[in-house]
């Protein structure tokens, strides 16, 4: 079954070709075809249950690479408009893609299959923890596991954070301040957001003028 | 009571999410404050507890608030709590991302998209702020949080072993 959605995204690849990277020679291979519902929740549901410390690796490694769903640039934004928009990030994307292969209904099995297994899982070992969390033994293993989760998202702000050394001293400072403002200073994030958000989006006009 | 609890949830998280600039990390510090602070469904341990639990789970960051809302009023709460903060921007995204589709190369979604980028890094570092305050009680805690940053970023370790060492250095009564 080929949705009208799906339709419209092999014509809006061909359109953009010339501002295309030479695609891998693995996606030179005629269209794969678009995956059904079932798939759809498959996919997704191996997914979530792979991703350890972060979705996103998986869900390129098998939209891409594996079962070639999408170019590496279609998946490339895709995922920067799930980044931008408000939300979770592998969440939006789940959103997008199964939405544009199959509407509401391709959005809700990708949902489905990406958040109940890991919802199964943590409530588990929440139930495990409200009966045992005040076990010593356990308490010291979770300081220890606490403090190693903080340095592996750690690890995340550094990564995000190299792109705007390209971008020039303000985006810096705007992002230092985000930093200072929420997370030292605990403001509220609404208004921070109020004032921080206009001022970089103004920022980032100035600098592409 | 329970039903309170359960609208406090509801209200919180789906306000909460159409602030998610970026990804979940950016609403954490607001997380905190409404489950330690306000509520006092949790203590600053328990916090970092379940993040870590979170963490330590498959599956994307945003599980973490089902574990917020099931320490507050158990499954019903997790479920709230969960669809709370996905339903609003789902639909969102779900409307936005076709409309948005059609200005891939228009100067304001670029400018837009750019100038979104250093306030969702600003607020990403702030959310990693809060969870290391809530969980380095101690210099070694600390330690363990720089070294497993440091493992993480130059090298592609299965994030479970990081964990693993980490929970054992705990057991022996390091932390």
């Amino acid at each position: 079954m080929l949705a009208p959605h799906t339709a419209r995204r092999y014509h809006s690849h061909m359109t953009d070709l010339p501002a295309d990277p030479p695609p891998p020679p693995a996606n030179q291979n005629t269209p794969v075809p678009p995956p059904s519902l079932s798939e759809l929740f498959r996919a997704f549901f191996s997914m979530a249950l792979h991703g350890f410390g972060g979705v996103l690796p998986w869900a390129r490694r098998a939209i891409v690479d594996e079962k070639r769903w999408m170019t590496a640039q279609e998946f490339n934004e895709a995922f920067a408009v799930s980044q931008f928009l408000p939300g979770a990030n592998v969440v939006n994307l789940a959103v997008i893609f199964g939405g544009r292969l199959h509407g509401p209904a391709g959005a809700a099995v990708a949902l489905a299959g990406l958040l109940l297994p890991p919802m199964a899982i943590v409530l588990t070992l929440g139930a495990l923890y409200g009966r045992y969390g005040d076990i010593d033994a356990l308490q010291r293993i979770l300081a220890g596991v606490a403090a190693a989760a903080a340095g592996l998202i750690g690890a995340i702000v550094i990564k995000m954070a190299q792109p705007l050394l390209r971008e020039g001293a303000g985006a810096l400072v705007i992002a230092a301040a985000g930093f200072v403002a929420v997370g030292v200073m605990r403001w509220p994030l609404p208004y921070v957001l109020l004032v921080l958000a206009p001022l970089s989006i103004a920022l980032a006009w100035w600098v592409r003028r | 009571m329970k039903l309170d609890t359960l609208g406090t949830l509801a209200a919180h998280f789906a306000l909460l999410s159409l602030f998610a600039i970026g990804g979940a990390m950016a609403v954490v510090p607001e997380m905190h404050r409404q489950a330690v602070d306000v509520s006092h469904w949790m203590t600053d341990r328990q916090f970092a507890d379940l993040f870590a639990i979170g963490q330590a789970s498959p599956g994307p960051n945003i599980i973490v608030v089902t574990l917020i809302g099931y320490q507050a009023a158990g499954i019903p709460g997790a479920l709230v709590a969960t669809f709370a903060m996905c339903g609003p921007t789902c639909v969102i995204t779900y409307y936005v991302s076709r409309t948005f589709d059609r200005f891939k190369h228009a100067h304001w979604r670029i400018v837009l998209q750019a100038g979104l980028v250093p306030v969702s890094v600003g607020l990403f570092a702030a959310g990693v702020f809060v969870i290391a305050r809530a969980a380095d009680r101690n210099l070694v805690a600390v330690a363990i949080t720089l070294a497993t940053a440091a493992v993480a970023y130059w090298t592609r370790f299965n994030p479970l072993w990081l964990f693993a060492l980490a929970g054992t250095l705990g057991y022996l009564g390091f932390v």
